[in-house]
């Protein structure tokens, strides 16, 4: 066994592959599967709901508003899914974020942003409590966070009989406040828009830019070697929990602020939206890989399909069969860009 | 002779009143293999895990460079220069291999919060390293692990290990899930490892693996050290015979076929 064939061919000459196109390269992004998937829903609703108008502004800023109340909580349920956890607590986080700020400022008529400061406050409790149960016990986050669902949803609900004697309050908002968090804006495009784009900007630079994007996906991909890496990764998974719930409040305060009232009732199907949002977006079930882009693009596609089917003659109740399919597709899809995203990669042995 | 990079000096660790190792004394010196043979169960787990750190022996010592050393986490022992490369462990199939190679010490450029992760010089170094072990199919930095062999992930995580500056390398069964060809090729790895001067200390149970690369070998059979001879003192089924529990394997089989012998063709009934 020698080594001196092989060990002294210290500068190889490297074939120049960052800017050449390849097919492997492109399969390693999850984001363009989602992306063509959105493009081809968005030419069907379009094809279809042309004569209703799909394609006016209001026609787009009904299906844009609907994607940023699940955008905002869907990219930092993405990174819990990447890392390998899941949280469903926010169907329940989301409600408690609207009372508690409808209580504060509504009922008690405390100044907006103390209410901004308490509804943040419970949020990073909810996170906090999260995250430390489901490393301190190794239970399964699903089981972890339908518990802290049920606590969260049964606690909004008692507190809020409690201090109000209801279970719906109203808010009114100074104009600064209605102006950030919920207004109508150009074509009416809601302020939770603005404040999705920005939260994906953010979260695109923290997963595909900072050093703790790789933490991230290292933690989804073996969590062990993360730790023997010396990532601090019980650290990592609370933060992740704390920035969900956060996610969530805010998503709570932009309706509140926008609808002028809140309620307790549990959105169950918010739970379910966004885990399709981050699935469709090309995210890995079981964790270690998945994108920005492609959660962004994953919601986008959701809400075509649940509001564009309203511009069209179809009966309404087919958009859910419409995205039960397209979720089967895009898992079936994400199998397949995987394998040949490694598959690819390793057959260019000449190259 | 210089002082051995790692020393272990009758070292017993044990949990409670469950007596894992039991007077462990074995020495690796820098350009040195030194294999540790165990069959399942032997300890040889719990001897890495002290190793590296995450064990605090009972008793005993442990040195470096001839200077006693305590470690009293795995973080420690890494910056005194111990690299662990678990079977597999250390690379993400899903992540490049430039990601891989630079995971919780990612380069960065920019000032301040906006640090970015300096993904063209990770995958720079990243596949240099990799070549500089022989590992000459890996061009693109950008490559997903999961696309590379069993062996070529071995290879990436002991080439990261010793970029980033181990000094003695554990190798815990790295041949184990391999076949004969990839096998072949860790075995490569850890040559080139020996002759840039690290001390190897390569745990398998693989006795022909073990005789392709080590210098000096050590036995492990119910947490104590059974045998510790040099290369070239014994042959192959002697230390299979060892590994084994003393009891040679060729009276093992005799005596299999003896019962079967008797009993109809039945072999003996399991306990």
């Amino acid at each position: 066994m020698t080594m001196e064939t092989t060990s002294q061919t210290s500068k190889p000459a490297r074939p120049a592959a960052t800017p050449s196109f390849s097919i492997g390269a492109l399969f390693r992004r999850p984001e363009v599967g989602a992306f063509m998937g959105m493009v081809l829903v968005f030419v069907f609703f379009a094809y279809f709901g042309y004569d209703r108008n799909f394609l006016s502004p209001f026609g787009t800023s009904s299906w844009v508003n609907m994607a940023s109340t699940i955008g905002i909580i869907a990219i930092p349920i993405g990174f819990l899914m990447i890392a390998g956890e899941l949280d469903i607590s926010i169907g329940a986080m989301v409600p408690a974020a609207k009372m508690s700020m409808a209580i504060a400022c509504g009922f008690y008529g405390l100044p907006f942003v103390v209410g901004l400061l308490i509804t943040f406050g419970i949020a990073f409790v909810v996170g906090w409590i999260n995250g430390m149960l489901v490393t301190r016990t190794n239970v399964p986050s699903l089981i972890v966070t339908l518990a802290t669902l049920f606590a969260v949803s049964g606690l909004t609900l008692f507190l809020s009989l409690l201090l109000t004697d209801t279970t719906s309050q109203a808010l009114t908002s100074p104009p600064v406040a209605k102006f950030i968090f919920g207004d109508y804006h150009f074509w009416g495009f809601q302020s939770s828009v603005f404040w999705w784009i920005a939260i994906a900007a953010a979260l695109y630079y923290v997963l595909h830019m900072s050093p703790w994007g790789n933490w991230i996906l290292a933690l989804g991909g073996d969590k062990e070697s993360a730790r023997n890496a010396g990532i601090p990764i019980n650290k990592l998974k609370i933060s992740l929990f704390i920035l969900t719930a956060m996610a969530a409040a805010l998503s709570g305060v932009c309706e509140t602020v926008l609808s002028n009232s809140a309620t307790t009732t549990t959105n169950f199907a918010l739970i379910f939206n966004c885990i399709i949002a981050v699935v469709v977006g090309g995210v890995l079930l079981t964790g270690g890989f998945g994108t920005v882009a492609g959660v962004f693009f994953g919601t986008a596609t959701l809400a075509i399909v649940q509001q564009g089917i309203g511009y069209t003659p179809f009966d309404r109740n087919l958009s859910s069969l419409i995205i039960g399919v397209m979720l089967l597709i895009a898992v079936l899809m994400n199998d397949t860009f995987r394998n040949m995203a490694t598959s690819m990669s390793a057959s260019k042995k000449g190259k | 002779m210089t002082a051995p990079v790692l020393e272990m000096r009758n070292v017993d660790k044990s949990f409670g009143p469950i007596d894992v190792l039991h007077e462990i004394s074995l020495k690796v010196h820098a350009g040195e293999v030194l294999c540790l043979l165990g069959d399942n169960g032997a300890g040889k787990s719990t001897l890495i895990r002290t190793l590296s750190g995450v064990h605090k022996p009972t008793r005993g010592e442990m040195l470096m460079d001839g200077e006693p050393v305590n470690f009293t986490n795995p973080k420690q022992a890494q910056q005194m220069g111990i690299a662990t490369v678990h079977q597999f462990g250390g690379t993400y199939p899903l992540m490049s291999v430039g990601r891989n190679f630079f995971v919780g010490a990612e380069p960065t450029k920019g000032w301040g919060p906006f640090k970015v992760f300096d993904r063209q010089k990770a995958n720079a170094i990243a596949v240099d390293a990799v070549q500089k072990f022989g590992i000459t199919r890996i061009t693109d930095g950008d490559r997903l692990v999961g696309g590379l062999s069993g062996g070529e992930r071995q290879s990436l995580a002991i080439a990261r290990a010793v970029h980033f500056g181990a000094r003695v390398l554990i190798l815990d069964e790295p041949t184990a899930a391999l076949g004969v060809k990839q096998a072949a090729h860790v075995l490569r790895i850890v040559n080139e490892a020996k002759r840039r001067g690290l001390a190897v200390i390569f745990i398998t149970h693989q006795v022909m693996h073990a005789m392709a690369v080590g210098d000096h070998f050590a036995v492990l059979i119910r947490g104590a050290i059974a045998a510790d001879f040099r290369k070239g003192d014994k042959s192959r089924e002697e230390i299979a015979d060892l590994m084994a529990g003393g009891e040679s394997m060729a009276d093992l089989e005799a005596s299999i076929e003896g019962y079967m012998e008797t009993h109809e063709g039945h072999p003996p009934p399991a306990h």
